[in-house]
């Protein structure tokens, strides 16, 4: 029973609870677009990344180990789930996405399409 | 957002970026604030607790080499400091920076422990971006089974 409770407890709590938007740096260079997010609390098991057409989501559950004997004195993080949602543009190539989670960090890189990597034009002279 | 790369600080980020902030709690209701928390939005952001044996400090730091980060005690004050490295190609002119919201650089964090802690037996873990430092009670400070005679 008592078990029960707990559980009704964490699920409610997950659902009315807005996740926070994870801080993230995004640059791109020739080759493609970078995305880092910091996620702390995240593990591997607990991430999620997807792509829906071109919305890519990232989403991500943190997971605390808190005693469960301790009582909080002072909360400046509550929020248990990040999340945060991109749109994509058409040069990207969502194929080849590389998702990289380490220490809390998530770096994510979108490559170009071939096509769409920047060549340079001869000029000719005539 | 991704597209429309011209316009960085979009409406639509700025209001991303207050949301951020906002859903963060400002401390417990009710919890005195300490003469040492900071602005919100700090980095590493904390939570202290506090069990029948030890306090408990949690700082949210991801992306941080572990032997990089100094953590240290003195006359009841934790100080957690190292540096995080910007993770943006510095010196490349082709590279276009659209948003930058993770803070980079020295950090240093102070939290006031309670008086009843034994300085000398302190643990500290880093997982998964977590730094977790454990402080014991004194001994005179945990509860004690007084048997009756």
């Amino acid at each position: 029973m008592a078990e029960r409770t707990e559980l009704t407890t964490a699920t409610s709590a997950g659902a009315n609870e807005r996740p926070v938007s994870p801080a993230v740096d995004i640059f791109e260079d020739a080759g493609g677009i970078t995305l880092l997010a910091d996620m702390p609390g995240v593990s591997k098991d607990r991430l999620d990344v997807k792509l829906d057409g071109d919305t890519l989501s990232v989403e991500g559950r943190v997971e605390l180990d808190m005693p469960s004997d301790m009582r909080a004195l002072w909360a400046e993080v509550s929020v248990p789930r990040f999340r945060r949602t991109f749109t994509l543009s058409r040069e990207l190539d969502t194929g080849r996405i590389e998702a990289n989670l380490k220490d809390g960090l998530l770096t994510l890189r979108v490559p170009k399409q071939a096509h769409a990597q920047p060549r340079r034009i001869e000029v000719s002279s005539a | 957002m991704l597209d429309n790369m011209h316009t960085p600080q979009r409406l639509s980020e700025q209001l991303e970026t207050m949301h951020r902030l906002l859903s963060r709690s400002f401390g417990l209701d009710g919890a005195p604030g300490s003469i040492r928390s900071v602005a919100y939005g700090a980095f590493p952001e904390i939570n202290v607790g506090r069990t029948p044996a030890s306090i408990e400090v949690f700082a949210f730091a991801p992306g941080i080499d572990a032997a990089s980060i100094d953590v240290t005690i003195e006359r009841n004050v934790l100080k957690i400091s190292g540096s995080r490295a910007s993770a943006i190609p510095q010196r490349d002119v082709q590279v276009q920076l659209y948003s930058n919201e993770r803070p980079e650089g020295r950090f240093s964090r102070a939290v006031t422990l309670p008086d009843d802690v034994d300085p000398l037996k302190v643990q500290a873990k880093y997982r998964d971006g977590i730094l977790r430092v454990s402080i014991a009670l004194s001994a005179a400070a945990q509860p004690q089974r007084i048997a009756v005679q």
